[in-house]
């Protein structure tokens, strides 16, 4: 029996270990087990039975309220925003090479950030609704991350690509990026300030389903479509040359995958802001658990965002209650010391 | 290497310009702004001081943003000459190296927990979260295989940097209050600072600027590399904890008068490093003097730009440092 299971056609190859089905199929368990716990804790606690119960339209008037209105959206906006840049960050560290490339360091997510900022700024009215559809945002965030990326591209361009350079160009673009978007936020009307700065640490406070609908459609087209892409994903990896060698387009696939990251981390930072550090640690872990072939690769890293992003949430809420504290601000806690302990393993 | 100027005389006669455009930069800073004042209400300000709005606000507001920016300027550019120096990397700062959010992070969290108000404990306080994020930042980068690389350096700095950002901002959504009074001051800016916010520093960046000044042997010995500096009898540790010493004084003395300003400290000394070449003696008066105009000169810029509001001076300096840093970066060959 093979150790693999594999879909096949002319264009088309899904390779995936047998041991890491299991793996994936634990990962979804665990990710709905802290859904269902998440969805019960918070001011009002809700037993993980009378959750489930409520989900499968069995529970009383209050909980019903409770769980569908506020909290559902907000766990399922963590899930599929962490899902989103851990993919990305997965994609961005096949495709440079460098264990430490995530949207975050490369200035993509602050790209994303400005944009969405400013699209917050000048479509609001004074009060504080957007004067356009909401559905346009991700558009925003994602142009945003994709003009970002494309510049700090070319501007790492030397005869090459450098990993180390693109870095370095990334964190000095951030620090323009954030520049501008203080500007946005100390120019643009006072009263959108503290909701911007809630949202630039990254956070999932008050979703509702209308950022649902509009993120959704986002990560339901891109997820699958990167899963089609998986073996140009594993030939990425073994270099240019080869890949060439091989008979790939290097070039063209490369921007392929790169846009599909960039837009994956622009929607999701459109409704989550800049979750940092998550598209660094998920492909990371993920890596540990399943080594390095992207068949496995890629769900077990959207699986691990997903569980981040809702852990950080959780203990956002939780820890320092009543306070709320973003979750991005516990990934970049924890992720920072990560960065760091993989530069001083990785670099000599 | 040697500079575009290479005679002394020519050198002292371009300090003694800088020395001078530092002062009409200052002046300029004075007289120009959102109240129009002429030079002529400037002056009678000082000597013949009628009480008028005009006159407060020559007194009250522009002249100690002028002093205050050019102390604040000459102290980054110092830091930034230190630290490029005793890390040997061309894109060390205290901005990049995460000192500038450390010490704004180590401030909000006195604010927000502590209710600490005075200027002399903010002052400390700057120094404390300094001195944290560039020992962590020092000893991060040297761990590990290959001991202190300038890019494993700059790396692990400028996540440090980030996680001190995303704290501090963690705090302010928790405290909704405190926000509003530190979103301006945490851009980096020295609109609205009094005189007496520069005051209980003061001593201290002045003990820095002299320090630095008389450093310039030890520095330029350093830069020819630690064994040979070693071997020509310098006592290397001492030399880096001093250096160390006064660049957490410059960088928390400047974060606790105008907030974490960035870039100055990373574009200037290598402006004067291409002017008059890589001698400490001057490569250290170049970039005082220089830091302070650019500082200045950004200010005024942030008056001017979206009239009638201001605009952080710091995101003025971020907005001109970027290409510089770029520039920087694109230059060095790494692999």
């Amino acid at each position: 029996m093979s150790k693999y299971i594999t879909a096949r056609s002319k264009r088309y190859s899904y390779l995936i270990e047998k041991k890491a089905m299991l793996t994936i199929l634990i990962l979804l368990l665990v990710t709905l087990a802290i859904m269902s716990v998440s969805i019960g804790i918070g001011e009002l606690y809700i037993t993980p039975l009378e959750v489930i119960q409520s989900l499968t339209g069995m529970g009383n008037g209050i909980n019903d309220v409770v769980i569908q209105e506020f909290r559902l959206p907000r766990i399922l906006i963590a899930v599929i925003a962490g899902a989103s840049l851990s993919l990305a960050g997965a994609i961005l560290q096949g495709v440079i090479r460098n264990p430490l490339a995530s949207p975050d360091m490369l200035g993509i997510t602050s790209g994303a950030g400005f944009a969405a900022v400013t699209f917050i700024t000048v479509f609001s009215n004074q009060s504080n609704n957007l004067t356009v559809s909401i559905g346009y945002l991700p558009v925003a965030a994602v142009t945003g991350a994709f003009i970002m990326g494309t510049v700090v591209y070319l501007l790492a361009w030397k005869r090459g690509i450098s990993p180390v350079r693109l870095i370095l160009i990334g964190v000095g673009l951030m620090a323009a990026a954030q520049a501008l978007t203080t500007l946005m936020i100390v120019l643009g009307p006072i009263y959108a300030a503290p909701q911007a700065t809630i949202w630039l640490t990254g956070s999932v406070y008050a979703t509702n389903w209308k950022d649902v609908y509009s993120l959704l459609p986002w990560f339901l087209v891109l997820a699958p479509l990167l899963f089609t892409l998986t073996r140009k994903l594993n030939v990425q990896e073994l270099g240019d040359d080869v890949a060439a060698s091989l008979g790939h387009s290097v070039n063209k696939n490369r921007f392929i995958l790169l846009l599909i990251s960039t837009a994956l981390a622009g929607s999701a930072v459109a409704f989550t802001g800049a979750i940092g550090f998550v598209g660094l640690i998920g492909p990371h872990i993920a890596r540990r658990l399943v080594g390095s072939s992207f068949g496995a690769l890629l769900p077990v890293s959207g699986f691990l965002g997903a569980i981040i992003v809702l852990l950080a949430d959780l203990a956002g809420r939780t820890l320092f209650s009543p306070l709320e504290v973003p979750a991005g601000v516990f990934t970049a806690a924890i992720g920072a010391p990560y960065f760091i302990y993989l530069l001083s393993k990785n670099h000599g | 290497m040697n500079g575009v100027i290479q005679s002394s005389k020519m050198k002292i006669a371009m300090l003694a310009l800088a020395v001078l455009l530092l002062a009409v930069c200052m002046a300029l800073s004075v007289v120009f702004g959102y109240t129009n004042t002429s030079w002529k209400s400037a002056v009678a300000a000082f000597t013949d001081f009628n009480g008028s709005n005009q006159h407060l606000i020559i007194r009250n507001a522009r002249l100690p943003r002028a002093l205050i920016g050019a102390a604040v300027g000459i102290s980054l550019a110092l830091a930034g000459v230190l630290l490029q120096a005793v890390t040997r990397n061309p894109i060390a700062s205290t901005d990049i190296f995460g000192l500038n959010a450390g010490a704004g992070f180590f401030i909000v969290m006195a604010v927000s927990f502590f209710h600490i108000s005075s200027l002399q404990q903010f002052t400390w306080i700057a120094f404390l979260g300094a001195a944290v994020s560039a020992l962590t930042v020092y000893i991060l980068g040297s761990s590990g295989r290959g001991g202190l690389t300038p890019v494993k350096m700059t790396l692990a700095g400028a996540v440090i940097a980030a996680m001190f950002a995303s704290l501090t901002q963690g705090m302010l959504v928790a405290n909704q209050k405190a926000l509003e009074e530190v979103l301006f001051w945490l851009a980096g800016s020295i609109q609205g600072r009094k005189l007496e916010f520069l005051y209980p520093v003061l001593p201290y960046l002045l003990i820095a600027w002299a320090g630095s000044m008389l450093m310039f042997r030890q520095l330029n010995t350093f830069l020819l590399g630690e064994d040979v500096a070693r071997s020509l009898g310098q006592r290397t540790l001492l030399f880096k904890i001093l250096a160390g010493l006064l660049i957490v004084l410059l960088a928390g003395g400047s974060v606790a008068v105008a907030g974490p300003i960035s870039f100055i400290g990373i574009v200037v000394p290598h402006f004067a490093r291409y002017l008059i070449g890589n001698d400490h003696r001057w490569v250290i008066p170049f970039s005082a003097i220089f830091g302070g105009i650019l500082l200045i000169v950004a200010d005024i810029g942030a008056r001017y730009i979206v009239l009638p509001e201001e605009v952080p001076v710091g995101v003025m300096t971020a907005l001109i440092g970027t290409p510089f840093f770029i520039h920087i970066a694109r230059k060095g060959s790494f692999k």
